[in-house]
């Protein structure tokens, strides 16, 4: 039978849609109202102090809106105006210095695409599958175009002192969230941004100026950054000692696990992403990065790693950034335990999870990369299982 | 006329000097050496009752934590066991980290209100909950360093270079790399994820939305009339000084501190489901009603007005902030 959508005059198609000044700023339409940031609640005692997802399963490409982008506070998202911000460069340096926001924007500026992913992303598969949605299992991570200015050049308007080793950052935040940070990698390719995909920072997400620690964990990347410290020594803060540390399964812990390595996922078909056509042509589609350098490749399985076929990546792999892949299929309608597997330029290959306990045991909580599996049954429904 | 001219790779001259107390303000990081730790002291004692006052609401009487909230004491020993208890005792290899942390950061929603010495007597008393020192312990800049943490040795730097070098493998296999593949464990079967509500109507939750915030603007009007909306918004902002154990508002629930919903003129200890401590059970038993005066009163001195209260918070000192937060709370009728 014709369809009406096609043969009958829509309203759209005949009355008036909105003027152009409706919505100075803009939301997503709301068909798409599902498409939010989640939380766990039973993750944290208290929203104040925690963590949410991004909903990776329904994005594409690799840049990451912001206002969908996961957070992670430890004292709440503060309210900081430019006006009031001051950022203190101190310590080992020959003249500790005071810079304002107006400051810091009359420095040279550089544009980078890099991905955030907290060191807890997967952490609570550790023991075994338990979330049921790539944007659960995988979605404390974004990637997005920063504005600002190299860490470097500021360390050098106040000085290094050759007895300098370290640079401890602070936020402005009641957690203040410390993170020593070898004085090397500082020097390096952090950057004082105040800017993400061209607009100021969301409150979220530090508001008015983080620090960007590429390739390295999330918690490093400090937000409403207040201070910068060079020192000779490491703090050994909370967040670099009681946590962010991942203890094996003798009972030690590593510690200074700071670069996250090689890890993918596929994003659809997944279980809040499931297919609902039927048989015949699917994309399946996914996301790669690693903290040591850029993808060269993804492998995908429909076998649970049987048999792997090489993915089309969307663009070459980029330095610490997200990759998007594709392996276009036929779909004969049948179970699937759908994989993938992420190479980068070091030569490392993502590992399964039984190769990452092997080595690390169950209670490591963060830096799990291992190769993540979705059963996909006949009808279409995606779940998140484990497989020998 | 502005000359361009490349920037030389020297100074911009940006920035002023930072002065030597703005420094002493900023500077407050503590070293595992004890490096940055002021002058003060403080004993187990004394730091059981500062702890009492100021961190048991979260962190319980004896350190062993509240619900969600982190244990601070315990665990000694659990580290190679399945999941770990970590506490200042049984997993933190420094002391000067609890002494930093407490120092800059708790309580939490009251950062950087303790004074060294209080500082100094809640981490004895931290440390006495762990069974670390006895009770005439008084720890102090001096005292620091006799202090060494049961897990200080319990680190290694990360050696995934090495130990994980057979992940660096650039030929994976690509074809017949198992012999068969079976199921060993079902998401669902734990089923943890969170519930979507009404998953199948994410279309319609907009217009939903939509018609719940129609519904909002038309209730609170005749409250909203006699309400000073500027009140209101100061309210809200000093309100943040309750968030860490209190909400308010569209889905707000009970949490550390019961829900304030309807709060102003309620009786006492309305909160469906709350435990109440017993000497605000027996206020609620004995009628008392949270009108303004009652509020004002409880917020300047909680636990001078109301002795055994559970809520730790030490008040609001300007009366302004009393009567804006109650504004505030007055805002949320029900």
């Amino acid at each position: 039978a014709p369809d009406p959508l096609i043969t009958e005059v829509q309203d759209w198609a005949s009355g008036l849609g909105e003027g152009v000044d409706a919505t100075p700023y803009g939301l997503p339409i709301k068909y798409e109202s599902d498409v939010v940031r989640r939380n766990v609640e039973w993750l944290t005692a208290d929203t104040i102090s925690s963590i949410n997802f991004t909903p990776i399963h329904a994005l594409d490409g690799t840049i990451t809106p912001q206002g969908c982008a996961f957070e992670r506070h430890h004292s709440g998202a503060i309210e900081l105006r430019k006006e009031d911000y001051r950022l203190m460069i101190n310590g080992l340096v020959d003249t500790p210095l005071v810079f304002t926001y107006e400051d810091l924007e009359r420095f040279p500026r550089e544009n980078r695409v890099y991905f955030c992913e907290c060191a807890a992303n997967s952490g609570m598969e550790w023991a075994g599958a338990q979330l049921n949605g790539a944007q659960f299992t995988h979605g404390m991570i974004h990637n997005m175009e920063y504005s600002g200015i190299s860490l470097r050049t500021l360390l050098e308007e106040a000085g290094v002192s050759p007895e300098g080793k370290w640079v401890y950052v602070e936020g402005a935040d009641a957690s203040s969230n410390g993170r020593s940070i070898p004085l090397e990698k500082a020097m390096d390719d952090v950057l004082v941004a105040f800017k993400a995909n061209g607009e100021a920072l969301r409150k979220e997400h530090g508001y008015p100026v983080r620090l960007v620690v590429p390739g390295w964990e999330g918690n490093m990347w400090i937000k409403w950054l207040r201070r910068v410290e060079v020192m000779d020594q490491p703090v050994e803060s909370r967040e670099e000692t009681s946590k962010y540390t991942d203890t094996l399964a003798n009972g030690i812990s590593r510690k200074w696990t700071w670069e996250m390595d090689a890890k993918s996922v596929v994003t659809s078909p997944s279980p809040q992403a499931p297919i609902t056509h039927g048989a015949g042509p699917l994309v399946i589609t996914g996301l790669a990065w690693s903290g040591r350098g850029a993808i060269t490749g993804v492998d995908v399985t429909l076998d649970g790693g049987k048999t792997w076929t090489e993915a089309r990546l969307a663009a070459p792999g980029t330095d610490k950034a997200l990759t998007r892949f594709y392996l276009d299929i036929n779909w004969d309608g049948s179970e699937m335990l759908l994989q993938s597997r992420a190479k980068d330029s070091t030569g490392y290959v993502q590992p399964t999870k039984a190769q990452l306990r092997e080595v690390r045991g169950l209670n490591s909580i963060y830096h799990n990369n291992a190769i993540q599996t979705w059963w996909v049954k006949a009808n279409g429904e995606a779940e998140n299982v484990e497989v020998s | 006329m502005a000359v361009v001219s490349p920037v030389a790779a020297e100074k911009f001259g940006l920035g002023r000097p930072a002065l030597p107390e703005e420094i002493a303000a900023w500077d407050l990081d503590v070293a595992p050496d004890g490096t940055g730790l002021p002058t003060g002291s403080g004993d187990v004692f004394t730091g059981e009752e500062v702890f009492a006052e100021k961190c048991a609401v979260c962190h319980g009487d004896f350190a062993e934590g509240v619900g969600n909230w982190p244990k601070l004491a315990g665990g000694q020993g659990t580290l190679d066991h399945e999941d770990p208890l970590k506490t200042v005792g049984s997993y933190w290899p420094y002391l000067s980290t609890t002494w930093d942390y407490v120092n800059r950061s708790m309580p939490f929603g009251d950062a950087q209100s303790l004074t060294p010495d209080e500082v100094y007597a809640i981490v004895a008393y931290i440390l006495y909950s762990n069974d670390l020192v006895d009770d005439e312990f008084v720890l102090s800049d001096e005292t620091f360093k006799q202090v060494e943490l049961p897990n200080a040795d319990g680190f290694i730097l990360d050696d995934r270079l090495d130990a994980e070098k057979h992940f660096w493998n650039p030929e994976p296999c690509m074809e017949n790399c198992k012999d068969s593949v079976e199921i060993t464990m079902r998401a669902l079967v734990l089923d943890v994820t969170p519930e979507e509500e009404g998953a199948e109507a994410a279309a319609e939750a907009a217009p939903v939305q939509e018609a719940v915030a129609e519904e909002a603007v038309e209730e609170p009007v005749e409250t909203a009339a006699v309400l000073d909306p500027e009140l209101v918004a100061k309210g809200e902002k000093t309100f943040k000084k309750c968030k860490a154990c209190h909400q308010v508002g569209e889905n707000a629930k009970s949490k550390t501190g019961p829900i304030l919903n309807g709060i102003v003129g309620a009786p006492a200890g309305h909160a469906e489901g709350f435990r109440y401590s017993k000497a605000m059970k027996a206020a609620a038993e004995d009628g008392l009603v949270w009108d303004e005066a009652e509020l004002a009163a409880f917020l300047a001195k909680p636990k001078k007005y109301m002795k055994g209260t559970k809520m730790s918070f030490a008040g609001l000192k300007k009366d302004s902030d009393i009567e804006a937060v109650i504004a505030y709370l007055q805002s949320y009728s029900r």
